[in-house]
């Protein structure tokens, strides 16, 4: 019963311990935090490790903090951690909101925003939001930290810009200081399934700027710049949404699979730019305190 | 081997596992604890749903060498003292048929009742909305939760 490839087992009691482990294993290690992910992976036999190192022994990985002017978010803070969060809330909505619709409780119990994003399957859901939210990645390793902007974080399929050695240990946000809300959304079959078959990020501050980034509609998640300058110059409203729609096929590159044909992600991801834009404007307008 | 010792439903136990064994089943074949299931092995439907320190969680995606320390229940572990009124509302609704996605759905309800002892309609199913009943149509299920938390 148990899996065919034999492997090691650590649960280091300092970062400091990771690192080293790291360092000596190299490609041999994997990082366990949630597993929801790396335990799938493992069954399918892909790249099977000399040892899990298991990260949740480091309590300061847990932490949702407010530091410098960002919102940081350690690797070990789970979906339905994000969803307890008042300041996640407060301070990163799209991501908040995103991480009510990640599969189902029983996973997002388990599952990790961090891990999430170092899988960097396709169809994630924290990627659009950190994308609009301007996030960065903070990499550890024995020769220091090293900071990547989510931007440049996704490669390809699965692949980051994470090296050999590194370890994310969170991910941080700038606080906004201008007004601005945003909204999330995400197309699946039901309610409760783990995979989007496409999704839509959007941040619109007071000022008029308008983030707007897709997911599973390529190979990597991705910000659009030439809607963002589209809405800058055209301002966001009825008209400039339905020419931004209309812009869709020059921008993103769906293509077809088990879950949805590349005509229907085409389709859908204009409702949805439609729908997450209109809520961006709805909810930019309520005074109290829903910000990014 | 290695010896990982955990609470499963309120008794310390111990059990010898490699760091390749999932834990639903050491669960199942080496404590005999069979109230999980698996199904889908990918942890999408839900059958294989355990409390890990009062969180519902999927066993089949978990290492049991993770849980060393940790505080394990199971639907055994709910029912120890008789039915909960959770689970005598399931069979007044007769909310089950073949049965097999029964456990996880009660300890995914379980959970939301410990944390939000009066769910609205939207709440229940947002706490079953990751386990896969082929049988019922889930509203007995729903209509049964409901009765079990309803205000008197
Ligand atoms: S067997 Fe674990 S979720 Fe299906
Ligand atoms: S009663 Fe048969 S799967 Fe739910």
């Amino acid at each position: 019963m148990a899996l065919p490839y034999e492997f090691d087992y650590a649960k280091p009691a300092s970062l400091q311990d990771v690192l080293v482990l790291l360092a000596e294993k190299g490609r041999g290690a994997r990082i366990l935090a949630g597993g929801t992910d790396l335990a799938n992976e493992l069954k399918q036999g892909f790249r099977v490790p000399d040892v899990l190192i298991d990260i949740k022994g480091l309590a300061e990985l847990q932490k949702i903090e407010i530091r410098d002017q960002r919102l940081s978010i350690g690797a070990l803070v789970t979906f339905s951690d994000i969803r307890l969060s008042g300041v996640i809330r407060d301070h990163a909505y799209v991501l908040y909101e995103a991480a009510g619709l990640v599969a189902s409780p029983g996973v997002r119990n388990r599952a990790t925003m961090v891990g999430n994003i170092c899988s960097a399957v396709a169809c994630m859901d924290s990627a659009s939001p950190l994308l609009v939210h301007n996030a960065m990645v903070h990499c550890l390793s024995m020769e220091g930290e090293r900071l990547v902007p989510v931007q440049k974080w996704f490669v390809d399929n699965r692949k980051t810009l994470i090296k050999e050695k590194e370890l994310v240990t969170h991910v941080s946000i700038p606080l906004s200081s201008v007004k601005c809300a945003g909204a999330y959304q995400k197309m699946m079959r039901y309610t409760g399934e783990d995979l989007a078959a496409a999704n839509v990020g959007v941040l619109l501050f007071a000022d008029g700027r308008c983030h707007v980034a897709f997911g599973s509609v390529g190979p990597t998640p991705k910000r659009s710049a030439k809607l963002e300058s589209h809405f800058k110059t055209k301002g966001v409203n009825k008209g400039s949404i339905e020419e931004a729609c209309a812009m869709l096929p020059g921008i993103i590159k769906p293509i077809s699979d088990v879950r949805a044909s590349k005509e229907y992600r085409m389709h859908m991801t204009k409702v949805m730019l439609e729908r997450a834009v209109i809520q961006a404007i709805d909810r930019l307008k309520v005074p109290t305190l829903i910000r990014g | 081997m290695k010896k990982i010792s955990f609470s499963l439903n309120g008794e310390q136990r111990f059990v010898y596992i490699t760091p390749n064994e999932i834990l639903l089943d050491v669960l199942r074949y080496k404590m005999g604890t069979k109230s999980p299931k698996c199904g889908c092995d990918t942890g999408d439907c839900g059958a294989c749903t355990i409390l890990l320190n009062g969180k519902a969680v999927r066993s089949c995606l978990i290492f049991a060498v993770e849980v060393e320390s940790q505080d394990i229940v199971t639907l055994e572990g709910i029912s120890r003292d008789g039915l909960t009124p959770l689970q005598k509302a399931l069979i007044e609704h007769n909310a089950f048929q073949c049965g097999y996605c029964a456990p996880g759905m009660i300890l995914s309800a379980t959970e939301l009742i410990n944390s939000n002892p009066h769910p609205g309609e939207e709440e229940i199913k947002e706490a079953i909305s990751g386990n896969l009943c082929r049988c019922t149509g889930y509203q007995p299920v729903i209509d049964a939760i409901k009765h079990a938390t309803k205000k008197h």
